[in-house]
């Protein structure tokens, strides 16, 4: 009887019952995704330490590819977030004066759309374009660069990686996130007050008065405080996903994907848990 | 853990290296020294542990076993503060060149300097510029890494590595993919970096011309085992039959049992599919 050595191939799968193969795979699914969040616990708490003592260790986070990524990540988004966000505030007017019809309710629209817009739907589509847009290109930019070994050539310089691409990245999504959601609070609830104001024949100036008696502080906070964490969360994500590419250009291609992916679903499931918390 | 080190001591010195992964051993126990000023060529052929080697003489990876020291430090008691200190005084040059595609060539040779240095711009550009001149590369800082052919690049890889003056300079196959023509004139560009900026080099290379070109001693490494180390005569000389071959581009057919390749194919024991 032969011995062999190497972990994987001490266990056949034909010797395992179809269940034991189940809970096989979902073992190691689980291991790998504690394995993820630890590693992204990990990193978050590098980017914090290079943050806040970097310029101790001689090794500060500089501006310049700070602003270059906010650049990236915010200013050249603003085309497609725009278009999104005046069409979602469209279709939220549409829809909701149509739904509200039926009760002779229609001039409450503004209350539900407005609230809609700022604490939900601004947020929540800003993050699932900033993850297709920012987070794919962070796991393509790693993972190519890993391929590359310029990674390997950042640590032999003496440049910490995660003080050198991840801290700006994540810097400019926690600004840039928040600023690109606000801008689509405003773009979307512009885009319903166009339809609004034909649809119920009010002016421009006594809806956005609505809508500003309607929305409290605390309303454009928990749209903003949700898009902070969205930005953290498609950064790492976007990291994580790309410090694990194996492989070539296929790899790169897989941990791309990944990384909207993941970082999508991340982003819905964060949200869902902010909003169990602090709406009820 | 810093010792002081004496004008004779060698610069690097490898004791028992030893390394695994998973249940593969890589390297075997190798112990090997660099004297101050020398080139020192690892070679091997494919699979021989020669760029594992490397990757732990440059710290990118931990020993299962063993000690490197370099320039009397011990790199595997290094904390990750020390370890960037320590990369001052070290400059690598990786196969494919490793620069960054989003700057241009001599933002990329000025890394170094605008990270560890407070040195002006001006100041930086000056010398960037020298060493591209020492690298044949005069002119090009404003070209894009893409622009460049497989034997700028590597130029320029050099470049970027010696910016900072290191004592220590690592080369990992730097004729690979290359040009007889180009591969030459890398090799003297070695000789003339050791020659002009004082520099001990350590060179990871399978080309045989080359490594005879340029070594001062060569070590050659086969599955993991130093099989000699010595001078371009004396590894010429060997009557080893695995330094032969390779010096004869003679490669011996592993062979193999039909059952042990099978499971190593499958993960299984071949009885599995036997019809006994």
């Amino acid at each position: 009887m032969r011995m062999l050595k190497a972990p994987s191939m001490l266990i056949s799968d034909r010797l395992l019952s179809p269940v034991l193969q189940k809970v096989e795979a979902v073992g190691r699914t689980t291991a790998k995704w504690v394995d993820s969040l630890g590693f992204g616990t990990s990193l978050l708490y590098q980017s914090v330490f290079w943050l806040c003592l970097g310029g101790r260790r001689k090794q500060q986070v500089r501006l310049a590819p700070v602003v270059s990524q906010m650049m990236e990540v915010g200013i050249r988004a603003l085309p497609i977030i725009s278009l999104v966000s005046i069409t979602i505030g469209l279709m939220l007017a549409i829809q909701g004066i149509h739904a509200l019809k039926d009760f002779g309710a229609e001039h409450q629209v503004t209350f539900g759309v407005s609230l809609s817009v700022v604490r939900e739907f601004a947020p929540l589509i800003t993050g699932i374009l900033i993850a297709g847009r920012s987070g794919s290109a962070f796991a393509a930019r790693l993972s190519t660069m890993m391929i590359n070994n310029e990674v390997d050539a950042l640590r032999v310089m003496g440049i910490n990686p995660v003080r050198f691409l991840l801290v700006p990245s994540l810097v400019a999504m926690m600004v840039m996130v928040p600023s690109l959601t606000l801008w689509a609070d405003i773009v979307a609830l512009l885009g319903a007050g166009l339809y609004i104001t034909t649809a119920l024949g009010i002016s421009m100036g006594t809806y956005f008065a609505q809508t500003i008696m309607y929305l409290g502080t605390d309303d454009v906070l928990h749209g903003l405080g949700k898009s902070l964490v969205f930005g953290m969360l498609i950064t790492l994500i976007g990291m994580i996903s790309g410090s694990s590419v194996t492989g070539g250009a296929e790899g790169v291609g897989h941990v791309t994907t990944r990384a909207v992916v993941h970082s999508i679903l991340a982003i819905i499931l964060a949200d869902l848990l902010i909003v169990f918390l602090l709406t009820r | 853990m810093t010792t002081s080190l004496s004008e004779s001591a060698p610069l690097i010195e490898v004791t028992n290296l030893t390394t695994h992964y998973g249940s593969r051993q890589i390297l075997n126990g190798i112990s090997l020294t660099v004297n101050k000023g020398e080139v020192m060529v690892i070679m091997g052929g494919s699979g021989s542990g020669k760029s594992t080697l490397l990757r732990h003489l440059i710290g990118l990876e931990r020993p299962t076993g063993g000690c490197i020291t370099l320039l009397g430090q011990d790199i595997g008691n290094m904390t990750e503060h020390e370890m960037t200190k320590f990369y001052r005084k070290v400059g690598v040059a990786f196969q494919g060149g490793a620069l960054f595609s989003s700057m241009t060539v001599g933002e990329n040779i000025m890394l170094p300097l605008r990270e560890h240095t407070k040195l002006d711009q001006k100041t930086m550009e000056i010398m960037v510029r020298l060493k591209l001149e020492v690298v044949n590369l005069a002119g090009f800082e404003k070209l894009m890494p893409s622009e460049l052919s497989g034997g700028m690049l590597k130029r320029a890889a050099f470049a970027r590595a010696v910016i900072m003056d290191p004592v220590l300079l690592f080369c990992d196959e730097p004729s690979a993919g290359l040009d007889p023509v180009v591969s030459s004139s890398l090799d003297e560009l070695i000789l003339r970096l050791r020659d002009a900026l004082d520099m001990t080099i350590v060179v990871v290379t399978h080309e045989l011309e080359s490594a005879f070109r340029i070594a001062d001693r060569i070590t050659v490494l086969d599955k993991g085992d130093i099989l000699t180390i010595g001078s371009v005569t004396d590894v010429r000389a060997s009557d080893n039959k695995r330094i032969q071959d390779l010096l004869n581009r003679h490669f011996e057919e592993e062979i193999l049992d039909p059952d042990e390749y099978l499971a190593r194919l499958t993960g299984e024991p071949s009885d599995t599919f036997s019809h006994a």
